[in-house]
């Protein structure tokens, strides 16, 4: 059993040649691309999964945690490369790089892309049930002024960040606001709406399609998944404006394998492997030619073909110590 | 008078207590029976069953990581809850039997691990397991186990030392030259009701640990509960109800069979 | 070696070692500076201490009192009080039920009581919140039955956080109990119930008082990590409001202010070893 050969070799942990070690959020790698890889490399993959960026940020920090690979989100990318805690891979070097996406090359957190390749990408908006929510929407009100029936039935991711970003773009006010001022408006704004919403639940397709709530701020993929169990659940991309993210696959500084590391990074690039990423967790790749891999419906899907007249989503750093002050003091306050 | 009390009026069965034993314990087991009910679901929802079927367990047995994670779990549970009552036996016998000077400080420390919020555990462990070198995974996962796991087997264990008869000891003293024949023939068996209750305080108490284990997982050694919180972002399937189906029915079986050979000693 | 250090070094040892230690560094943490993005920067500060009372305004540093982190500290001790109760009434009669059956029913019960905690925590706590929510199975019920007419409001709020400690704590309630009371001597019970009126009155006035130190147990195994739950008040709370527990892991997560995280925690542990050593100086007393 793996877990008694890792008892054995706890105290100095010699990882034997011919493995990879990935960090990354639960149920988000293919089993098949797993195997792919694993017989192509003849390399011996292992999955360990982590809650939240954050764990993953203070095990990196604490050193020693021994893993090969892992998918940090983008402004977590900033913070890591910031720090020094990823290797310099060169990712722009390697043969795959030229099916990256163009726009995805000169990134805000590797604008030169020498630490990280592109996962996954999407986007943070909402959902509504339009069997209960009628009308045209395309606005925040829906989630800030809702209708009567809505009331009570609202549910907000539990990320502060997302939520406060989400009331920003409502108001019209710069995201990593250092503005006192600002930050009051969006406390009262998310004050009021607190009286209407019912949770601040991350697992917001589950409560869409068991009807708990009728309006919900959700990622895109989820909200695919969530309307491929009841079809009246729609993505909307609010003219407010919304968040993109990109999760990235990097090698943390000190990986035992690196260049198994990097045959990864240089793997997950390649169009038939990023569609099987696309295929399974549900959210788009940044790699050229992987349409003509990716399952016709996933294709189609609204939610990851934003419609012309949508804005286009806003990447968002990390912001500075002011500004997470008062994101933590304003959330602090609303939990209250 | 006493003798000829009738059964209804015994101490031992007090008006309500049944009831209200047997309303606690279908409290506990709602949630239970509910993830069980939903394991069976044909759709994918963990809150709307479609139709019954297989399948999620089938998905189970071919799901490494899950497997892994939970084997883990269990593996973890029972090293930290033996090993800790073990400890916390020696410990209860020096407390409770013997003269110990400062007994009040010996007993704050052993129960120091109850008045710590299990995030200042999880990070303090971290950051402390990193600089001395021992590194993250499995062994770390243990000795942070065990350490938390000590005072919940303490606790049942001193409280059923505490009303055992000495009278009884000093009996087999008389009888036993050796103290540690004493020890097992006589205290032993006597304190076995607290020793299963401590190691199942114990075993429960680390199965169930979360941040702890979030924090000191290493390659290969993630715990089912991190698996499964990891999982929330893309979206929790009846897999999860299906494993923790699965070791209810392991763990059933391992208390009914510790149950059986417990009666076949006695 | 005396003998009773040889026994207390593998328990006390273990616990100076891999907790107090790693702890101290903790309340270290406290009084240093939150580095940008979380850890710590070598730099003396009592700012965390600080701000437990007051904020200080972002421009000009000034300081005011804020009630926001006493009143999350007064709810948590509020909210870990009731489970204690709860699980008090709940478990005692349990307990005194389970330990006075004939003893193969006895094991029974225990098992019982005890498989539900196989499935983790996490997850109990999530079927607990399905069965509560407006789409659960309960409100569900008794609406086709007609006895109301919208669902109850059973999740999201602070009655499903109770409900949710209770239920995660019971059994560190029941199991003390349950082996204190198992070594009763009954026949010294039955001479008290003759010299009172009734079982009732037996079982308040000898009983309960002998039943102490199991008591006290389950109390503090319920109390203390009731104080800091986490799980509970994120989800079945709805993530609505922040407990203690939530709190200081909001410190080390989106916060990144590790020293006021690591201040939190020693204030919270500091109340308790308080009160801790009050009960062990009874309890080191009553034993000898």
């Amino acid at each position: 059993m793996r877990a008694l050969a890792i008892l054995l070799l706890t105290a100095a942990p010699a990882l034997a040649e011919g493995d990879l070690f990935i960090y990354t959020w639960g149920e988000y790698t293919p089993p098949d691309l797993v195997a792919k890889f694993e017989a192509e490399f003849g390399v011996k993959v292992h999955i360990d999964s982590y809650d939240s960026m954050e764990t993953m940020l203070a095990k990196l920090r604490a050193g020693g945690a021994g893993f090969d690979i892992i998918v940090p989100g983008d402004a977590t990318m900033q913070v890591l490369i910031a720090e020094d805690m990823v290797e310099k891979i060169d990712v722009f070097a390697m043969p795959n790089f030229a099916n990256v996406d163009d726009k995805w090359r000169e990134v805000y957190w590797d604008p030169k892309r020498e630490y990280s390749a592109p996962w996954a990408w999407g986007s943070t908006a909402f959902a509504v049930d339009t069997a209960v929510v009628t009308g045209d929407v395309s606005s925040l009100a829906a989630l800030f002024a809702p209708a009567e029936e809505v009331k009570g039935r609202i549910n907000m991711l539990r990320d502060m960040n997302a939520v406060i970003e989400t009331a920003q773009f409502y108001l019209g006010v710069p995201r990593c606001n250092e503005s006192a001022d600002d930050m009051k408006k969006v406390l009262d704004l998310l004050e009021t709406q607190k009286a209407w919403v019912k949770s601040y639940d991350s697992e917001s397709k589950e409560l869409l399609v068991s009807g708990e709530a009728v309006v919900s701020m959700t990622w895109n993929g989820y909200a695919m998944r969530a309307r491929d169990e009841k079809p009246t659940i729609t993505y909307v991309y609010p003219k407010e404006g919304y968040t993109g993210w990109m999760d990235n696959v990097a090698v943390p500084k000190g990986a035992p394998n690196l260049d198994n590391a990097k045959a990864w990074v240089n793997f997950v690039m390649a169009p038939e492997n990023a569609a099987m990423i696309t295929n399974y967790a549900r959210y788009s790749n940044g790699i050229k030619g992987s349409e003509a891999f990716i399952e016709p419906a996933l294709a189609a899907a609204p939610e990851i073909n934003p419609p012309a007249d949508a804005p286009a989503p806003e990447f968002i750093p990390t912001c500075s110590p002011e500004a997470t002050a008062l994101i933590d003091k304003v959330w602090t306050k609303l939990m209250n | 008078m006493a003798l000829l009390d009738t059964r209804s009026k015994d101490i031992r069965n007090l008006p309500g207590f049944g009831l209200t034993a047997t309303l606690a314990v279908a409290f506990l087991y709602a949630p239970i029976l509910f993830l069980v009910l939903y394991s069976f679901n044909s759709g994918r929802s963990i809150s709307r069953l479609d139709g019954l079927s297989w399948q999620w367990y089938q998905a189970v047995f071919a799901n490494e990581e899950i497997a892994g994670a939970a084997l883990n779990s269990v593996l973890l549970a029972v090293i930290a809850a033996s090993v800790a009552t073990v400890m916390a036996t020696a410990a209860a016998l020096a407390m409770v039997r013997m003269k110990v000077r400062r007994k009040a400080a010996a007993y704050a420390v052993l129960n120091f691990p109850l008045m710590v919020p299990e995030i200042v555990t999880a990070i303090a462990s971290l950051i402390f397991f990193s600089s001395v070198g021992l590194g993250l995974g499995f062994g770390s996962l243990v000795i942070a186990h065990t350490t938390f796991c000590i005072p919940f087997a303490y606790l049942p264990i001193t409280a059923r030392l505490t009303s055992m008869d000495p009278a009884l000891e000093s009996a087999a003293a008389d009888l036993f030259a050796r103290p540690w024949r004493r020890f097992t023939l006589i205290t032993l068996p006597l304190l076995a009701p607290g020793l299963m209750s401590g190691w199942l305080l114990a075993f429960i108490v680390s199965l169930d640990d979360f941040i702890i284990s979030s924090m000191l997982s290493g390659p290969g050694s993630t715990t089912l509960p991190v698996h499964i919180y990891s999982m929330l972002r893309l979206g929790i399937t009846p897999e999860v109800n299906a494993v923790s189906s699965l070791m209810v029915l392991v763990s059933a079986l391992v208390v009914i069979t510790s149950g059986l050979i417990a009666r076949k000693q006695t | 070696m005396k003998l009773h250090r040889l026994l207390l070094a593998p328990s006390l040892g273990t616990i100076l070692i891999f907790m107090a230690l790693p702890i101290a560094i903790t309340t270290l943490y406290s009084v240093l500076t939150p580095a940008q993005y979380g850890g710590v920067i070598w730099k003396p500060s009592a700012e965390a201490y600080i701000r437990l009372l007051f904020e200080r305004d972002i421009f000009d540093d000034t300081l005011t009192f804020n009630t926001d982190y006493l009143q999350i500290l007064g709810r948590s001790v509020l909210q870990a009080g009731v489970a204690t109760l709860l699980c008090l009434i709940i478990g005692l009669p349990t307990a005194w039920f389970i330990a006075t059956r004939p003893p193969g029913q006895k094991s029974l019960w225990l098992m019982l009581v005890t498989v539900p905690y196989w499935v983790n925590l996490l997850v109990r706590t999530i079927a607990l919140l399905l069965i509560l929510r407006d789409e659960g199975p309960i409100n569900r019920a008794l609406q086709s039955i007609g006895l109301t007419d919208g669902p109850l409001p059973l999740a999201y709020n602070n009655f499903a956080i109770g409900l949710g400690l209770v239920s995660s704590f019971l059994p560190f309630m029941i199991l003390p109990l349950y082996a204190a009371i198992e070594r009763f001597d009954f026949s010294l019970l039955e001479a008290a119930y003759d010299l009172h009126a009734n079982r009732r009155k037996a079982f308040f006035a000898v009983v309960l008082p002998i039943l102490r130190p199991g008591l006290i147990a389950g109390g503090l195994l319920v109390f203390i990590p009731g104080i800091g739950s986490y799980l509970a008040p994120d989800i079945l709370g709805g993530g609505k409001t922040l407990m203690l527990g939530n709190l200081i892991g909001m410190q080390f997560q989106g916060s990144r202010n590790w020293p006021f995280g690591a201040a939190l925690s020693t204030i919270l542990m500091a109340v308790t070893l308080i009160a801790l050593f009050i009960v062990a100086r009874r309890a080191a007393r009553e034993e000898t």
